[in-house]
C-alpha cells in the first residue's frame, strides 16, 4: 500500500503572530516556521504504517515556496521514502492544494492519502475534505485511531458529541486529529540519511492546476485585546467580585 | 438571492447551533431555507420549520442519510446549492465534515468558521488561533460557509412558520459505512452554549479530580471544560476539550483552574465575556486575559470555592 503524506510549512505553533501595520497580513518575517503540527501526526502514522508491513512507500508532498524543502526534509527524516515539492511563492487556498493533491494521486496511485485535520496558520480544515470530494473518495476526518484490516480500514473520529466509528473502502482520504499518535523526532543518523533522499519538484502549472485565488483578503487586523490582569487575594473576594462586581454569578 | 442553511442535529433534536447559523444567514440577506437531512427526523423539520426567519424547510430522509455520512450527503447539498446564492452551515464537527466535501463538487473554495458578515461577498475569520482576524472577500458564484456558532446570537426557536417540503437524496455513494459512537453522557448543559464553564487542565492531576469542579459546576450550572493537556492525560474525554483545534466556548463565564494559558488554549475562550482564574504560578499567561486571577492551590482553592457558593446561597440562574 502507498500513501501520501502533504505536509505544511507553517508558523511555529509557540510563535505568537503579530498583524503587519499596514494590515495586509501578518509579519512572518525572521519568524521560526515549522511542520504543521497535525501533519507531524499524520507522517508519524504513515511511517507506522510502514514500519508494520501494511504500507510499502510513503510520499511526503508539499506546496510552497523553496523554504518548504525544509519542512519536506523532516518528512523525510521521520522516515517518508521521497518527496514532491510544488514550488510556489503566494497565497494558495485549500482548494488549489486540493487539485494539485488530485493531480498528484492521479500520478501517484496511492490506496491512502493522509492529512492533517487543519492547518495551524489559516486554520481552514478543508484540504482533505475538499480532496475527497475532488477523487470521490472516502473521507475519515478528524481521526483518533486507525485499524487496517485486508481492503478496509475503521476509523474513529473525535466529534463533538464524544467518538464516533465510520468504515471506510480503500483508496480513502484521513484526516488526523492530535490524539492519534505521538510524533516521533528525528534522530541524527535519519537527519542525515534524509539528506540523500529525493525531493522531485513541480511547478502549478506542470499539475495543470490555475491558482487564482477565490477569495480576496481586504485586509487582517488585530483582534480587540482584553484587559486582564487583575487579581483577586481570596475565594471570598473572588466570590464576590463575580457576584456582585461583574453579576456572572 | 436566497440562502440554505444545512441543519445540525441527531435525527431528534435540532441543535442550538443551526440556530446561530441561522441567524449569520440572515445577515447575509435574501430568503433562508433550512435542509435538514438524515431519517426518523420529522420533529427536527418541524422545529426547524418554528424558527424565526426561515422561510422554508427542505427535508431529505433515508437510510443512507441517517448518519450524515459526508459521501452521501454533500452531493444532495451540491445539487441543491444551484438554486442558492450561499450555502451556510454551523462550523460543527458534522459541518466541518461535510461542507467543504460539497465545496469540492461545486469547484466552490469555501470561507471557514466566519465570526461576522461584512456584506453578502465579504466575512471576518479569525487566522492563526485568533490572533488576526481577516477580511476575506468571495468571488464564488456560490459561497459554501461554515459559521463560528458564538459569535451569532441564537435565531428565535419559536415564532415561525415555513412550510416544510420533501426532496429526494442522491443515494448512498457506498463508499463509508457507519460502525457506532461512543457519545459522551453527562446531565450538565452543553459546552457551547452553557452561560457558565469551569476548565480544568493539567494541574488536575487526574480524572477523579474533575469531582471538584463537576461539584462547582452542579452549583452554578455550568459546563465542564478542559485544556488539551488533561484530555491527552485522559482525565476527561476529548469533547471536554476548548481550544483552537477543540471546542470555541464565550459563556458569561469562564473559569480555568489549573490551566497555563497556551494561545491553543486561549484561541478557545477568550471571547468569553468574564474570565477568572485559578493557578498557583503567577506567571502563569493565563492571569494576563483574566479579569480576576486568584493565586493558589487548586486543591485548597476549589473546594473552598465549593464552599464560599453554599455559604452565599449562589446558585445556577
Ligand atoms: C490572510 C491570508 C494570508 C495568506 N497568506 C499566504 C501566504 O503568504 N503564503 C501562502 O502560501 N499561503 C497563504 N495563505 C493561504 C493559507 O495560508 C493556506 O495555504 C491555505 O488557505 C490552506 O489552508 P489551510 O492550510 O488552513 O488548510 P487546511 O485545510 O486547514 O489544511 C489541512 C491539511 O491540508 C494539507 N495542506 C494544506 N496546505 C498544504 C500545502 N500547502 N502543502 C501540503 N499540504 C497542505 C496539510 O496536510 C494540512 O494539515 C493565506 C491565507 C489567508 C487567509
Ligand atoms: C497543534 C496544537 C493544537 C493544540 N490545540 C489545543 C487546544 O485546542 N486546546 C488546548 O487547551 N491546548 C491545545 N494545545 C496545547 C497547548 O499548546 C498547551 O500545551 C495546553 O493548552 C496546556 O494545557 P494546560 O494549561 O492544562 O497545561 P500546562 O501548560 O502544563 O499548565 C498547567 C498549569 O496548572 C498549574 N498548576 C499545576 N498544579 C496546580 C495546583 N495544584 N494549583 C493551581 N495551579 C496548578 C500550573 O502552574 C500550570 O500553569 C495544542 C497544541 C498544539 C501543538
Amino acid at each position: 500500500m502507498k500513501v501520501l503524506v502533504p505536509v505544511k510549512r507553517v508558523i511555529d505553533y509557540n510563535v505568537k503572530v503579530r498583524v503587519k501595520a499596514d494590515q495586509s497580513g501578518v509579519d512572518l518575517a525572521n519568524v521560526k516556521m515549522s511542520m504543521n503540527p497535525f501533519d507531524e501526526i499524520a507522517v508519524e502514522e504513515a511511517v507506522r504504517l510502514k514500519e508494520a508491513g501494511t504500507a510499502t512507500e510513503v510520499v511526503a508532498i508539499s506546496m510552497g515556496p523553496e523554504q518548504s524543502q525544509e519542512t519536506l526534509r523532516t518528512a523525510l527524516a521521520m522516515g517518508a521514502d521521497r518527496a514532491i515539492h510544488v514550488v510556489h511563492d503566494g497565497e494558495l487556498e485549500p482548494l488549489m492544494v486540493a487539485k494539485m493533491l488530485a493531480k498528484i494521486v492521479g500520478e501517484e496511485s496511492p490506496d491512502l492519502v493522509v492529512l492533517g485535520k487543519q492547518a495551524i496558520d489559516d486554520d481552514a480544515n478543508q484540504t482533505g475534505q475538499l480532496l475527497a470530494g475532488l477523487l470521490g473518495w472516502g473521507q475519515g476526518t478528524f481521526i483518533s485511531k486507525l485499524k487496517i484490516e485486508g481492503g478496509a480500514i475503521s476509523v474513529t473520529r473525535e466529534v463533538d458529541g464524544g467518538l464516533e466509528k465510520i468504515g471506510l473502502k480503500l483508496p480513502a482520504i484521513l484526516t488526523v486529529d492530535l490524539r492519534l499518535n505521538e510524533p516521533r523526532y528525528a534522530s541524527l543518523p535519519n537527519i542525515m540519511k534524509a539528506r540523500k533522499k529525493e525531493i522531485a519538484k513541480k511547478s502549478p502549472a506542470d499539475l495543470g492546476v490555475d491558482t487564482t485565488p477565490r477569495l480576496k483578503t481586504l485586509k487582517v487586523a488585530e483582534p480587540p485585546k482584553r484587559q486582564g490582569g487583575k487579581k483577586v487575594g481570596s475565594i471570598a473576594e473572588l466570590v464576590d467580585k463575580l457576584h456582585n462586581e461583574a453579576g456572572v454569578i | 438571492m436566497a440562502i440554505l442553511v444545512y441543519a445540525d442535529h441527531n435525527n431528534q433534536e435540532l441543535s442550538s447551533a443551526t440556530l446561530n447559523a441561522v441567524t449569520a444567514a440572515g445577515q447575509m440577506g435574501g430568503d433562508v431555507t433550512v435542509l435538514v437531512v438524515g431519517e426518523g427526523c420529522d420533529a427536527v423539520a418541524q422545529a426547524a420549520a418554528k424558527v424565526q426567519g426561515v422561510a422554508k424547510v427542505l427535508l431529505a430522509q433515508d437510510a443512507s442519510l441517517k448518519d450524515q455520512l459526508a459521501e452521501n450527503v454533500a452531493p444532495l447539498i451540491a445539487k441543491l446549492a444551484e438554486g442558492y446564492s450561499h450555502v451556510v452551515a454551523p462550523a460543527t464537527t458534522t459541518g466541518k465534515n461535510i461542507m467543504p466535501r460539497a465545496a469540492a463538487l461545486l469547484d466552490t473554495q469555501q470561507v471557514s468558521d466566519i465570526i461576522a458578515v461584512e456584506s453578502a461577498d465579504t466575512f471576518i475569520r479569525p487566522i492563526y488561533a485568533g490572533n488576526a482576524l481577516a477580511t476575506v472577500q468571495s468571488s464564488d458564484a456560490i459561497k459554501l460557509i461554515t459559521v463560528r456558532t458564538t459569535t451569532f446570537a441564537p435565531a428565535e426557536a419559536e415564532g415561525g412558520s415555513a412550510s416544510v417540503e420533501n426532496v429526494d437524496g442522491t443515494g448512498d455513494a457506498g463508499l463509508s459505512t457507519f460502525e457506532g459512537a461512543a457519545l459522551s453522557e453527562n446531565e450538565r448543559p452543553e459546552l457551547t452554549t452553557a452561560r457558565v464553564v469551569i476548565s480544568g487542565g493539567r494541574g488536575m492531576q487526574s480524572g477523579d479530580n474533575f469531582k471538584m469542579l463537576e461539584e462547582v459546576a452542579d452549583i452554578l450550572g455550568a459546563a465542564v471544560g478542559a485544556s488539551r493537556a488533561a484530555v491527552d492525560a485522559g482525565y476527561v474525554p476529548n469533547d471536554y476539550q476548548v481550544g483552537q483545534t477543540g471546542k470555541v466556548v464565550a459563556p458569561e463565564l469562564y473559569i480555568a483552574v489549573g490551566i497555563s494559558g497556551a494561545i491553543q488554549h486561549l484561541a478557545g475562550m477568550k471571547d468569553s465575556k468574564v474570565i477568572a482564574c485559578i493557578n498557583k504560578d503567577e506567571e502563569a499567561p493565563i492571569f494576563q486575559i483574566a479579569d480576576f486571577g486568584l493565586v493558589a492551590d487548586l486543591f485548597q482553592a476549589v473546594p473552598e470555592l465549593k464552599g464560599e457558593l453554599e455559604k452565599q446561597g449562589i446558585q445556577a440562574r
